[in-house]
């Protein structure tokens, strides 16, 4: 039998390889005509601690994962029983998430803990030693008797048996692996063929009855053109296709992705790209090369995006065309959850820096979204030389999923007015007032263009001023550019409305909820006849009065967001008067899945409260739901006697 | 064929119409003077300089000046220097701003700023003060001294800008008095030639908040001997001629470590230090990521095709 969605999941120390194996396993499920979804968890660790990796595989489009799964792969005890050696335990691990007639690939040295926590469940054990498969492969290279110090391919052998459980074929899976190494390393790759054979032969052997299956599909209609990708990666290719000269940062989690990405494009696509001491540096730095006649830009994480606001208003009180600002969300405040999801910066965005400064804030909602929005970034810098923050998080970071392809067809760049020395008519102001409020800007270097800028007030010319007549005039010149955003910018590109306008019940919300939303309506409500989902993407200026439209003559509104405060509804409230009758909210470091997103709705159609808390793949109690999981876990602890805490294995041939 | 000869730039020629707000006798002036003759000296077109600068008083520099201008934010002067020239490496950039912008809030980017080696020109104002906010102790204020803007004497350790800058990189470090504007126009001309990032640390004399360094004090009157010297009317030689020769290197570095630190209080202006050593755009180009032109006039990055990237994915 073929599961109409597909869940699969690999945990195991971070450092043991988790992303690697599960991206394998995406790009052959992709490559098998499914549709697929993945994203991880991880810990701010570089070593040992737990995460996993979640892959979803459908006949049709997923956005989001489910709670459910299919077949758990873990490459240690935490993953399955939960990292119970903690005074206070964070987890009880994925045991429990298998799905009845699903499957969980383990060590023999786990089975006894496991079938406890069971408790009889219709589960299947696939016993497998990795180390074995390692073992082999490693005998072929000459290097056996060394499986102990390659414990690095366990990954590998997990997903050679993962393949052979679902029914995948192996050609694809060996084709997949061996394109992930190059030139000398291919010794290497084959090596890694050869374990994940062996896995694979031992599970075909020795393992029979799960009940989900993935046969290859026939060609998805639109198979060619289906790539798959993560948010970093869309950002840093459209950064690439529209110019983008310089691009700065300092590391942070989840950001630095795209910034090596595009480091490793530099001399192909004459980018530089500037690693500087601290955000501020980053910042400011982009401000001026934007000023200096290239297209600039800089990513960060929340932290990172703390020490910009005096960069925005440097940009924006000296009219620069940029630079376009990616803050991709983590859980705050502060350093907060480094490597987890939150949607907490939308009132930061909106409000940061002294002063009011005109900018453009856009949260794309999916990694498509993520490519057109970005690319269209800078033309908007250009043209209303403006700071465009785009919102990102940690989820559209890191989410790996077949999009389609990007077609570039239709991409136009559009630079803005610029000063033209051919047709200058007496002096060139760089502020000069005119009717649009956008001056034509001159490049550093070009004959005829000089002119001054400061961050004080200043004239036409850029010369500081006080006077009252100037400050009124350059004050509505700077903010009235969003009006000409707000005429301009097509209403497409600002909000999209999911569903038939005459539901009764209307979702609204931004960013990476989207793909939830989307699958849990399709779930819901097949017609699109009861739920309309209206997806935010332009916060800055924002289209008050088209979402006004839109929201009228709905029996019910409800926002839902990944943060504690409901930002989003407050907004909506503050600038269209319109009250959300629920705040489906969650904020415990992950995205919403699919299933969260229907809980949430069916608790609002059954007489929920206006705040909706979830987590865990259920509406909670937000006063007792925290503390009752301490407990329950620190019980747990206490039954499942001790635990051993993860061993990480040190580097093959690290001297001892 | 009649042959004209470009006009001659003069120093004037970089100079701007507006009005400056500088207390009068204000050592700014000086160096905002030995500026435009050091660009004078070095005939470069106006339309091929920026002026960067922090904010204080030093931060109005640019609008003195009839080239590009740019009045940043505080501390920020390295950080938008390096962004501007990264853009347009054919510019010639010249950050300046005071010692509390560079030494206080800015000192993280003015250590960075050294390492990376880009070729710039950084001037400080270094009057011993935070001048526009009316004269509190800035990073150069001696420890125990008090100006008499100040409601209490100093209790830290001023910073010492030249061993700051080694040890951060700068590739040439210089010290001028912006009360001898020949002196210092030359110094500044020789700071613009240098590839690599260049520091001159101008002792400025604040007439308004600073009456410890005076204008008589840098000439002695107190103690009958001139406090000033110049470094190159001995044999003093800051030029390291071996840049791969490491004990060169580290001997040229500890000589102008000991004339920063001068036991006797003299006070040495001229060049302490100059390694000629690949900047960070030689560096760029060497990975064959910047080219001959500009960033700011590649048109080909509108061209850039992604398809490569994207077959990758696919
Ligand atoms: C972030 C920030 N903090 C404080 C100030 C206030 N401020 C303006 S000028 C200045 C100090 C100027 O001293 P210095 O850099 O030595 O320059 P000078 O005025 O002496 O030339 C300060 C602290 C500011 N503009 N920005």
């Amino acid at each position: 039998m073929s599961a109409p969605t597909f869940s699969w999941m690999i945990g195991g120390p971070q450092g043991s390889g988790i992303n690697l194996g599960a991206e394998i396993l995406a790009r052959v499920m992709s490559r098998l005509g499914y549709y697929v979804f993945g994203n991880i968890e991880y810990h701010s660790n570089i070593k040992g601690k737990h995460s996993y990796y979640r892959l979803r595989a459908a006949d049709r489009p997923v956005h989001s994962h489910i709670e459910e799964v299919h077949l758990l792969t873990a490459l240690d005890e935490e993953t399955l029983i939960g990292d119970l050696y903690h005074e206070f335990p964070g987890h009880r691990g994925h045991v429990e998430q298998v799905a009845p007639g699903g499957g969980i690939l383990l060590e023999p040295d786990r089975v006894e803990g496991v079938r406890r926590r069971l408790d009889g469940r219709d589960v299947h054990l696939y016993v497998i030693p990795y180390g074995e498969a390692v073992h082999q492969a490693l005998s072929l290279a000459g290097k056996g008797g060394q499986a102990h110090e390659y414990r690095i391919m366990n990954n590998t052998a997990a997903i050679g048996a993962s393949a052979a459980l679902l029914g995948v074929p192996f050609d694809p899976l060996a084709e997949v692996i061996l394109s992930g190494f190059h030139g000398k390393a291919r010794r290497v790759g084959e090596t890694n063929v050869h374990c994940a054979r062996f896995a694979y032969e031992y599970a075909q052997k020795e393992f029979k009855d799960l009940r989900f299956k993935l046969p290859p599909k026939p060609r998805r209609a639109r198979d060619d053109k289906q790539i798959m990708l993560k948010g970093t990666q869309a950002v840093a290719i459209a950064k690439l296709k529209a110019g983008c000269g310089l691009q700065t940062y300092y590391p942070i989690s989840p950001a630095t992705d795209e910034s090596v990405y595009l480091e490793g494009q530099q001399s192909q696509y004459n980018l530089v790209v500037l690693q500087t001491e601290d955000e501020v540096s980053a910042i400011d730095a982009a401000v001026m090369a934007a000023h200096g006649g290239v297209r600039a830009s800089t990513s960060t994480s929340g932290p990172g995006f703390a020490l910009m606001p005096e960069g925005l208003g440097f940009s924006a009180i000296t009219e620069a065309p940029g630079p376009v600002v990616v803050n991709y969300q983590r859980g705050g405040p502060s350093t907060g959850l480094p490597t987890r999801h939150e949607q907490g910066d939308l009132r930061f965005a909106l409000h940061a820096g002294q002063g009011d400064i005109p900018r453009i804030v856009i949260a794309p909602g999916d990694l498509s979204e993520c490519f057109y929005d970005t690319f269209d970034s800078f033309n908007y810098a250009d043209r209303y030389q403006v700071p465009v923050i785009l919102l990102l998080d940690k989820h559209l970071a890191a989410m790996y999923a077949t999009v389609p392809r990007f077609d570039t067809s239709g991409l136009k760049i559009d630079r803005g007015e610029l000063f033209d020395p051919a047709q200058r008519d007496g002096r060139y102001y760089r502020y000069r007032f005119t009717e649009s409020g956008i001056s034509p800007r001159a490049l550093p270097g070009q004959a005829g263009g000089i002119f001054w800028t400061t961050t004080d007030e200043h004239d036409q010319v850029g010369h500081i001023t006080e006077g009252i007549g100037n400050r009124l005039t350059m004050m509505r010149k700077r903010m009235g550019k969003l009006e000409l955003v707000e005429k301009e910018i097509p209403d497409e590109k600002k909000f999209a409305l999911y569903g038939s306008p005459q539901a009764p019940i209307r979702v609204v919300s931004w960013g990476s909820t989207k793909g939830a939303i989307l699958d849990a309506l399709g779930r819901l409500d097949p017609e699109g006849k009861r739920y309309a989902f209206l997806q935010i993407r332009f916060l800055q200026p924002f289209p008050a009065k088209q979402l006004q439209a839109l929201l009228r003559g709905a029996q019910k509104i409800v926002c839902l967001e990944s943060n504690y405060s409901a930002q989003l509804a407050g907004v909506l409230r503050e600038k269209t008067d319109i009250r959300a009758d629920h705040k489906v909210l969650k904020y415990d470091g992950q995205p919403f899945s699919e299933d969260e997103v229907v809980a949430a709705l069916e608790a609002t159609e059954a007489g929920a409260g206006e705040e909706v808390l979830v987590s865990e793949g259920k509406v909670v109690s937000a006063a007792t739901y925290g503390p009752e999981q301490v407990d329950k876990l620190v019980e747990l602890k206490e039954k499942s006697g001790k635990m051993a805490p993860p061993m990480v294995p040190l580097p093959p041939g690290y001297n001892r | 064929m009649a042959t004209t000869t470009a006009p001659q730039l003069t120093a004037k020629t970089y100079k701007s119409e507006v009005h400056n707000d500088w207390c009068p006798g204000c050592g700014d002036f000086g160096i905002v003077i030995a500026l435009q003759m050091a660009l004078a000296k070095l005939q470069i077109t106006p339309h091929n300089v920026a002026v960067v600068s922090g904010i204080g008083c030093s931060g109005k520099t640019p609008h003195y000046m009839g080239t590009y201008g740019f009045h940043t934010l505080h501390g920020r002067v390295l950080p938008s220097v390096t962004g501007l020239k990264l853009a347009n490496h054919r510019l010639t950039v010249i950050g300046v701003g005071g010692d509390g912008d560079g030494y206080g809030i800015g000192v993280g980017h003015f250590v960075s700023g050294g390492r990376r080696n880009l070729d710039f020109t950084y001037l400080v104002f270094n009057n011993d003060v935070y001048a526009l906010t009316k004269g509190q102790a800035s990073p150069t204020i001696e420890k125990g001294k008090k100006t008499k803007s100040m409601a209490d004497s100093s209790i830290v350790e001023a910073i010492n800008p030249v061993a700051l800058a080694l040890a951060s990189g700068y590739t040439f470090i210089a010290r001028g008095y912006a009360l001898e504007v020949k002196y210092l126009a030359n110094l500044i001309a020789q700071a613009i030639q240098h590839r690599g990032s260049a520091l001159v640390d101008i002792f400025q004399t604040c007439p308004t908040y600073n009456d410890l360094h005076s204008k008589s004090w840098y000439e002695g009157k107190d103690s009958g001997q001139p406090r000033l010297y110049k470094l190159d009317e001995s044999d003093y030689d800051p030029v390291v001629h071996d840049p791969n020769d490491r004990a060169e290197v580290a001997q040229k570095k500890a000589q102008a470590l000991l004339k920063s630190e001068e036991p006797s209080g003299r006070l040495p202006l001229g060049v302490f230090y100059q390694l000629e050593v690949p900047t960070y755009e030689d560096c760029l180009r060497e990975k064959g990521v910047l080219g001959h032109e500009p960033q700011a006039r590649l048109g080909a990055v509108f061209q850039r095709d992604i398809q490569p990237l994207l077959d990758r994915l696919a």
